[in-house]
């Protein structure tokens, strides 16, 4: 009985960041669109792009290899995987002890391989500044995300999300200097990983300022619809997680019962309308930085994570 | 017979086969015999070392030779530590001797490499088993003798005679180190014998200086920055299956000598060691691996990447010494495993690497990746397994590379029980320095595979290329699976490095084989735990429902088109990013510290037809700043003492005349 009811929690989480996600990036679209007093299409605007996407052809590159072929797929599960390991609504997930918060952000980084890889197989220069600027990106959110997971393990002595979500909705901990630096800094990285502005603009297609877009250029149809749907997923994955550990109120712990996971299942949605107004606000008030500044942003969010790791060690009740 | 007089027997076979190697020099059939032969033998003492890691390798088996000093006899002893380095040389030898039988056939003179082989793989082994520090550094020199002869295999090709004399130099230096430190083991008594060095007590001073000459010795073999020089000439000077075995496989033994003199000679480390050792190591990593970013050679690059992986093992290395110095067993027990772990899962993937280098190199004759490209379409069987290599190494799940560096988080995240401050404060950011060591090696794997297997062949060598050879691809394919085997199924691997954590640090991990669904658990499962098969399995699951989905209800139409060219048709491809340029934006970031690195771009005015030219301005800071200095000064010395060659009798004979009362003097005064 336990079994069936771990399944169902774990089955609902997938199909539920999957179902999400689009509505998600639609939403921050539509309010980035009122902000700057346009209507904006519908928040459904990105399923109809999903589907529309879908029925289109595939216009392959004459020189495209089977690596070219296979990544989105490749990309896409592995994002897949990595957001169902991720608490929303509930803790506990059946398969949360397959992987902690270390195997989460590599599974992430497998995805940028591949895209990465991808965008140098057709051999355009497009797809090799897309590359090249998206692992110089990653090379250095890469240790600032680590550092946060650092000063999270040491704060709650785990890296499982399960527990430290579960450690982190409990009353011992109230509020840390610690745990304030780790959130701008993974709010820093969350902003540098899903090529958000001020890093990356994914609403533009001119190459000067352009990263994920030009790794990408290639893509069509229903290879372009599962690395839109991945980085629909993406975003959504860092939001879960921002929201599971600093934000962990009224998320269903594990073994508890029906009308807990609903009342969870409704915080979740509206922490996710939090985070995605609180990201339209940053992006619309922001403006694009040079690719050569970006260092100094994301190392920011490092010495953040360093000094929130060791303020840890200085007192225990920072 | 014993396990050790087994291992001794394979070594013998492994001399013999020198030997016979010189005897059949240049007939036709030498190839093939020497390196079945070898195969055999080493796929023979894989065995041996394995049942005895395997068997309750607790109980050390010795065996005593009546050669080499007089009073003292040639000590060897297999115990757990020795068996799991055999298994490393051996596995990394088997392999390297069945590419060979394909790759040595392309050998234009092959009577240059095929006696250095085998006796160099005989050498490496005599290493590990040595149970007294004559027998060990005679090993030790004789390694790196035959291990230069293999460098030197193609002298007249222009560099190679630099590398190997730079090798020479550095592989001398290293062994006197190594010589000094064993003399400070010994101690006055001056009994060579491990056993007797394992029970004398070491005063904490000479403890120190014999930590600084391992590092030397045993530093300047695995390549540790600043004694890294030599590894980026010499590796690949080396034929590729040679590149293989030293990068892969020496190094190693090399860790070998750090971990057996350090934590098993030395007795109970002590934390301010710790300390230099996470520094080096963590340097190491940063500066290894941005090393090979820079580079568009194909072996050099992959030399490189070997010092940040030796740079890893020391960093966790460190941590257990940390661990250790302050009684932590299982912190100490997951750091040390973690080492070990990691030492082997290089070997497997920098063996894979260096082999596809050389299919690379049989295909098309080119090291220098900006003239390869677009050969994923013409070698499909190489270009797959190489990938496998390029993941595994970027320490991306569901590989091996991924499971070592993550027991080594897990081993940083136990900082905050040291009750030093200073290791403290320094663990986290030599995690920093290990997690940008992960993510530029993911980047620098992304440029190699991309620029060379990826995009349009920029030259005709790739435009002609062809699959390589049977052998050459049943090696890589093996090594590939045990690359993934490691990944998915990693609590077998550490279950069976048990018995040498065991043996040197007196703890181990706790076992792994009993967790369900063989998840591996580093300290207890509400902590942090792993599992390589249910990550790779969902990753497949989700893949296939995904293509299942599409290929059901999406669109099925594909049309093949030009590539987009903003208006441009049909680019050049030369006009494709290359090795170079893929690094400008890291050269541009981290090169400009590290490198002092400039771009130098000049640009013709307009109607002026030339083209317009970017020159990269590098500079080793190491090189400039250490060696240079040090090589002017030999330089200026001698020239000095050059005089002394040319004076006339009557001079030779005051000056020894002078020497000896001089010599006589200090004796007077000193007693």
């Amino acid at each position: 009985m336990v079994v069936i009811s771990d399944i169902i929690v774990q089955g609902v989480q997938m199909l539920l960041v999957l179902l999400l996600a689009p509505l998600l990036t639609g939403y921050v679209r539509k309010i980035k669109a009122r902000l700057v007093r346009r209507q904006g299409a519908s928040v459904f605007q990105p399923y109809r792009d999903l589907l529309r996407l879908l029925r289109k052809e595939v216009v392959l590159a004459d020189n495209a290899s089977w690596l070219f072929r296979v990544t989105p797929y490749i990309t896409f599960a592995a994002i897949w995987v990595a957001a169902a390991l991720v608490p929303t609504f509930a803790t506990g997930l059946l398969f949360n002890w397959t992987a902690d918060l270390i195997a989460i952000v590599a599974l992430l980084g497998s995805a940028r391989f591949f895209l990465a890889l991808a965008g140098m197989d057709v051999g355009t220069s497009f797809g090799g500044i897309g590359s090249s600027r998206e692992v110089m990106i990653a090379a250095l959110a890469e240790p600032a995300m680590l550092l946060i997971v650092f000063c999270l393990a040491l704060v709650a002595g785990s890296t499982q999300l399960s527990t430290v979500s579960h450690f982190l909705a409990s009353s011992y901990v109230g509020l840390r200097v610690s745990l304030g630096m780790a959130l701008v800094a993974l709010f820093m990285v969350a902003i540098a990983e899903n090529a958000r502005i001020p890093v990356d603009n994914p609403a533009t297609h001119l190459e000067l300022t352009m990263v994920h877009e030009a790794m990408i250029l290639e893509y069509s149809g229903r290879h372009l619809a599962m690395i839109e749907l991945g980085a629909f997923l993406k975003l959504l994955l860092y939001v879960s997680l921002i929201a599971c550990v600093f934000l962990p109120w009224q998320i269903a712990l594990y073994g508890s019962g029906a009308l807990s996971y609903t009342i969870g299942a409704a915080a979740y949605i509206v922490k996710l309308a939090l985070a995605g107004f609180l990201l339209a606000l940053f992006e619309t008030a922001t403006a694009k930085m040079r690719v050569f500044r970006v260092p100094q942003f994301l190392g920011a969010a490092l010495m953040l994570g360093l000094l929130g790791t060791l303020l840890l060690f200085v007192s225990r009740s920072f | 017979m014993s396990a050790v007089a087994l291992q001794m027997v394979c070594v013998a076979g492994l001399l013999g086969l020198a030997a016979l190697a010189i005897v059949l020099s240049r007939s036709k059939i030498s190839t093939p015999v020497i390196y079945g032969a070898t195969l055999a033998v080493s796929t023979i003492a894989l065995a041996g070392a394995l049942r005895s890691l395997l068997g309750g390798a607790a109980d050390a088996t010795t065996l005593t030779l009546p050669v080499g000093l007089p009073w003292l006899g040639a000590h060897f002893r297999l115990d757990a530590l020795a068996s799991f380095f055999l298994i490393v040389i051996n596995l990394g030898g088997a392999s390297a001797s069945l590419y060979g039988l394909g790759y040595g056939h392309h050998d234009p003179a092959p009577h240059r490499v095929l006696p250095f082989f085998p006796a160099f793989l005989a050498g490496m082994n005599l290493v590990v088993l040595a149970d007294d520090a004559f027998s060990y550094l005679l090993c030790w020199e004789f390694m790196s003798l035959a291990s230069w002869a293999l460098v030197m295999a193609h002298h007249r090709e222009p560099g190679n005679a630099k590398a190997g004399y730079v090798y020479l130099v550095m592989a001398s230096f290293g062994t006197l180190a190594l010589l000094l430190a064993f003399g400070l083991l010994a101690g006055p008594a001056g009994d060579y014998g491990f056993a007797a060095i394992r029970a004398a007590q070491h005063t904490p001073y000479a403890a120190t200086l014999v930590l600084i000459l391992m590092l030397l010795g045993a530093g300047s073999k695995a390549g540790l920055v600043p004694l890294h020089v030599w590894l980026p000439l010499a590796h690949p000077a080396a034929p590729s299956h040679v590149s293989a075995l030293m990068s892969g496989v020496m190094t190693k033994v090399a860790i070998y000598g750090f971990i057996r003199v350090m934590f098993d000679l030395l007795g109970q480390p002590t934390w301010p060691a710790s300390v230099v050792v996470l520094f080096l190591g963590s340097i190491t990593a940063v500066m290894g691996i941005l090393y090979a970013m820079m580079e568009k050679d194909l072996k050099r690059l992959l030399a490189y990447s070997t010092i940040e992986n030796i740079g890893i093992v020391f960093v966790s290395l460190g941590l257990a010494m940390a661990f250790q110095a302050n009684g932590l067993k299982m912190p100490a027990a997951l750091a040390f495993t973690a080492a070990l772990f990691h030492a082997l899962n290089h070997s497997f993937f920098k063996s894979l690497l260096f082999f596809g280098a050389g299919a690379v190199l049989t295909a098309t004759g080119e090291r220098d990746m900006d003239k390869l490209g677009g050969l994923i379409h013409r070698m499909p069987f190489t270009s797959f397994v190489v990938l496998v290599g390029c993941v595994a190494i970027s320490a991306l799940p569901p590989f091996n590379g991924f499971v070592s560096e993550w027991l080594i988080f897990q081993a940083v995240l136990q900082s905050p029980e040291l009750p030093q401050w200073a290791l403290k404060i320094m663990v986290p950011a030599v995690g920093a320095m290990l997690a940008l060591a992960a993510a530029l090696a993911a980047a620098c794997f992304v440029k190699t595979y991309g620029v060379t297997f990826l995009g349009r062949p920029r030259g005709t060598a790739a435009e002609a290329a062809g699959e390589v050879d049977r052998f050459s691809l049943a090696t890589m394919f093996i090594l590939a699976a045990l690359c993934l085997l490691a990944g998915i199924l990693p609590g077998l691997a550490i279950d069976a490095l048990a018995p040498v954590a065991t043996q040197i640090l007196g703890s181990r991990m706790p076992a792994q084989t009993g967790q369900p669904w063989l998840s591996i658990v580093p300290i207890a499962e509400g902590r942090s735990s792993y599992n390589g098969l249910l990550v790779m399995m969902f990753i497949t699951a989700a893949a296939s429902l995904a293509v299942y989905v599409i290929h059901r209800f999406a669109s099925h139409a594909l049309r093949r088109g030009p590539a987009w060219g903003c208006g441009f048709s049909d680019a050049t491809p030369a006009a494709q990013y290359s090795a170079v340029s893929f690094a400008q934006p890291i050269r541009r970031v981290f090169g400009t510290l590290v490198f002092h690195a400039r771009d130098h771009v000049t640009m013709p005015p307009p109607g002026d037809l030339r083209p317009a030219r970017l020159r990269i301005e590098l500079h080793d800071l190491v090189w400039s700043g250490m060696y240079a200095p040090i090589a002017d000064a030999v330089g200026f010395l001698s020239t000095r003492l050059n005089r002394l060659q040319f004076l006339t009798i009557r001079r030779y004979l005051s000056l020894v005349f002078a020497t000896l009362v001089t010599l006589l003097l200090v004796l007077a005064i000193w007693s």
